[in-house]
């Protein structure tokens, strides 16, 4: 018989395994799915987690994976501060759209206007309209003791809702012959948010989530408030006795990871996306989640995660035009990961023990 | 009764319950060693020990709560190895928690219904409760709500709750320590009657006058081991506590200080409850002298983690309530108020005073950032962090292997050194303290009295918030009680008797004389 007892201390190498174990524990579940299904699971696999990096068609695939890591780390960095210190941003999805649409409004509001001025405005504006859709649920809280959870998610959808009335509306291309859609901002030089080093993927972005990978090491492993924060996540009473308002916590996390997942839409419309449409948000909201919890909530971690959580979206995409495998298995496999994770969690905190019945 | 006709009594008493070779083990501690000894019809037997002897282990044994890894135990010559508390209150094993379980929104009888296997209709065990609690001299309504009664009322619930499955051993877990001196009084007298009426009672506690005072025998755990069984009455206090310890008791030295101007006051202070549940504070007002010690005694949850929260500044009030040399600062913050020179600690170590997660080196920064310089501008300063640390560690003796140690692995007597260490090294103008001895050893707890008095000898003004009445008539120069909120006129400690005490904490409260 197997039972778990407590471990008194969290084990740090288990800590660092899980991740790992999640990972390969995926793999194998996902193999298995794939053979229950008909096709190879190897040659599935590889397709998934080996061709886009090193396959033949690497060269068009792999500029990809920065492309889809930077918006992922961006927003994975501001929601695991809230995190640690026990707040939970579930909406990052909705103020990566709201950025979107308030960082493009800026240029499209001066168009046909050039300037170098332009592109920083617009990652400002999309920063301010990420933290003022985080600040909604920020303030529910603090004045009526309303849960963040429900408030941030729900407004996911009211922010969908924004876009498709954007696309539709007040935004739309009025030389786009009627089709929904603002104007292409990559065809707009001084809006564009254009791949900086050929080849590489890199656009704004990917330097923004750098900056953000060291800013929250920074900020966890010597600044202040980082200990607060910490200290708000694990004994709530003692932050309250070292100085931390609860009131302004609350404000500073949900505001700093709005504003955060509010560049990276600005980012992505100005980029890779180019424009508003009715489909603005992409899932990376939400998938950010899971590369936050995947990266342990640490800066480092968060890091391979995102680069993890990319390229589970290239293979996936691979494994669709190579393979023919559904189009839902990237959210399987990204819904496994965080599964297997959670399970193994317990881990860190339980050990197993093989007892023999008396 | 006098002594030879204790000894006599004994001779033909029956044995109630014996254990012999207990032994329990915890991963890295060893909670309970060969341990033996046995519970007579009809008398008060007290375990007693330090916080960490192992006597809460054994009895938990006892009730079925934890199995032990050898030995035998037996209740009434039958072999008893309880696998739940269930089996163990069959079999008339019974228990009374020192923290009670009970819901606030029934009735005592409601209450104690849900306690029992085979309720009988709420009439027929209305009157029962009221039969047992007046035979037993607890006055007890059973259509009271839980909610408007006192500790000690709450107790009376527990124990009737006990006496209802006519136990043959009764098993009381610290039950005074939730009393006034008064109540404690009626639960001995209680107590008594119980015994005389051939229950055995198996008495958990570490104070020993009260031992003294009402026990018959005493078996004294140190370590996890018997180490001595006596007649409590036929020794001093001291030579109990020897053996307790296992050494002679450090003695307290409380000379050498001069009562200065004054440093802290506090001015008719109102609170409201905060959110939920607490007590609300009402024209608290007191005043602090440097190199004086205010004790402030009272029951458990009169306030006490109000005021405190009020003087850290967690709780903010008018800025003229709480002033220190003058300056106002009840609307102050935390941090402004120990850069002002007040300090506090709270009673709960681990989760307030303490982030049971966080290394002491990470625990230095919640309270000494800026006095001691590890935070600048916004900068944490491990290092210094770290190297104040070992300070802390070095000059109150925190038994633990180093600063990176978490501090949910120290036992509380060390954390609670380190605790009160991490802001007396800061050299606080005036320092608060609630509880600062509870759940701790008594060396560990000398160790702190003495350091608070050493700091109030340098100058700074102390304010002992306590529930331990001997810690507070050993520390302070004044006494004022807390009660509903309501902190009493201060009168000087020394002449001030224990039913005077009792009176100033109790209020009106809880105080029936027992119809014995």
């Amino acid at each position: 018989m197997m039972r778990l007892v407590p471990r008194t201390e969290t084990s740090l190498p288990w800590q660092i395994a899980t991740p790992i174990l999640a990972v390969l524990a995926t793999m194998i579940t996902g193999g298995a799915l794939f053979a229950i299904m008909g096709y190879d699971p190897v040659a599935a696999i590889r397709t998934i987690f080996w061709d886009p990096l090193f396959g033949p068609a690497a060269g068009y695939s792999r500029p990809q994976l920065l492309v889809k890591a930077a918006p992922l780390i961006l927003i994975a960095s501001g929601l695991a501060i809230g995190f640690r210190a026990g707040i939970w941003n579930i909406g990052a999805e909705g103020q990566y759209i709201i950025g979107g649409i308030t960082g493009a409004a800026v240029a499209l509001a001066v168009y046909p206007a050039e300037g170098m001025w332009i592109f920083p405005a617009m990652v400002f504006a999309g920063a301010l309209g990420g933290w003022a859709w985080g600040m909604i649920p920020a303030m529910l809280r603090n004045w009526f003791g309303a849960s963040e959870i429900l408030v941030s998610l729900m407004l996911v959808y009211v922010a969908q809702k924004v876009a498709a009335w954007m696309a539709f509306g007040p935004m739309r291309n009025p030389e786009g012959f009627g089709m929904p859609g603002s104007r292409n901002l990559t065809q707009y030089p001084s809006a564009a948010n254009p791949e900086l080093i050929d080849g590489t993927g890199a656009h704004w972005g990917v330097v923004a989530a750098a900056i953000a990978v060291l800013a929250t090491w920074f900020l966890f492993s010597r600044h202040i408030r980082g200990f607060h924060i910490r200290t708000a996540g694990l004994a709530p009473r003692a932050a309250r006795f070292a100085g931390v308002k609860p009131e302004a916590l609350v404000a500073f996390c949900l505001g700093l990871s709005g504003a955060l997942a509010g560049m990276a839409g600005l980012f992505e419309v100005a980029g890779p996306a180019g424009q508003i449409t009715d489909s603005l948000g992409s899932g990376y909201g939400f998938t950010a989640i899971i590369v936050a919890f995947l990266g342990r909530l640490h800066p480092l971690g968060i890091l391979l995660a995102g680069l993890l959580l990319a390229l589970t979206y290239i293979g996936g995409e691979l494994a669709q035009l190579t393979l023919q495998l559904p189009a839902a298995t990237v959210q399987v496999f990204q819904g496994m990961l965080l599964f297997f994770l959670l399970g193994f969690d317990l881990l860190t905190r339980f050990r197993v023990e093989r007892r023999v019945l008396a | 009764m006098t002594q030879p006709e204790v000894v006599r009594a004994e001779a033909f008493r029956a044995e109630v319950f014996r254990a012999d070779g207990i032994g329990k083990s915890y991963p890295g501690v060893r909670a309970n060693d060969d341990v033996s000894f046995a519970v007579l019809q009809g008398e008060i037997h007290a375990l007693l020990g330090e916080n960490g002897a192992g006597k809460s282990t054994l009895v938990k044994m006892i009730y079925g709560l934890v199995r032990p890894d050898q030995g035998q135990m037996a209740l009434n010559g039958q072999p008893h190895h309880p696998t739940d508390p269930r089996e163990a209150r069959a079999s008339g094993v019974a228990m009374v928690f020192q923290h009670f379980s009970l819901f606030d929104a029934l009735t005592v009888a409601e209450n104690i219904a849900l306690g029992m296997e085979h309720p009988p209709p709420r009439r027929e065990l209305a009157a029962r409760i009221t039969t047992v609690s007046h035979e037993f001299g607890l006055p007890l309504n059973p259509s009271r709500r839980i909610a408007t009664l006192s500790a000690g009322e709450r107790q009376r619930v527990e124990i009737i709750r006990c006496l209802l499955q006519n136990p043959r051993l009764l098993i009381m877990d610290e039950p005074t320590s939730v009393l006034t001196p008064q109540e404690a009084e009626l639960l001995f007298a209680t107590l008594r009657k119980l015994a005389d009426q051939g229950t055995a009672i198996l008495y958990i506690s570490h104070k020993l006058e009260e031992i003294r005072a009402h026990c018959d025998r005493a078996t004294i755990l140190r370590g996890g081991k018997v180490v001595d069984s006596c007649n409590p009455r036929a020794h001093s206090a001291r030579e109990l506590a020897a053996m307790m310890v296992g050494g002679e008791m450090r003695l307290i030295d409380r000379t050498g200080r001069q009562a200065g101007d004054v440093l802290l006051q506090v001015n008719d202070l109102s609170l409201p409850v905060p959110t939920g549940e607490g007590t609300a504070l009402k024209n608290v007002s007191l005043s602090l002298r440097a190199g004086e010690i205010l004790g402030i005694g009272g029951v458990a949850g009169n306030g006490q983690e109000e005021l405190l929260a009020a003087l850290s500044g967690e709780m903010r009030s008018a800025a003229a309530a709480v002033t220190l040399d003058g300056k106002p600062l009840g609307a102050a913050s935390p941090e402004q108020r120990r850069k002002a020179g007040l300090l506090t600690a709270p009673e709960d170590r681990l989760g307030h005073a303490a982030v049971p997660d966080f290394s002491l080196t990470e625990n230095t920064l919640l309270t000494a950032g800026t006095r001691k310089e590890l935070v600048r501008n916004g900068l944490i300063d491990h290092k210094a962090a770290k190297s104040y640390a070992e300070q802390v560690i070095k000059d109150f003796d925190v038994r633990t292997p180093g600063p990176g140690t978490a501090a949910r692995a120290l036992s509380g007597g060390n954390l609670q050194k380190f605790v009160i260490g991490r802001e007396v090294l800061q050299t606080p103008r005036v320092l608060v303290v609630n509880q600062p001895t509870w759940g701790v050893d008594a060396g560990a707890a000398a160790a702190v009295r003495q350091a608070l008095l050493d700091l109030a000898r340098a100058g700074a003004g102390v304010i002992v918030i306590s529930q331990d009445l001997d810690e507070l008539l050993e520390l302070s120069d004044r006494f004022c009680a807390l009660n509903e909120g309501r902190l009493s006129a201060p009168r000087p400690t020394e002449g001030l008797t224990l039913d005077e005490i009792g009176l100033m904490l109790g209020g009106a409260h809880g105080m029936e004389v027992a119809s014995i």
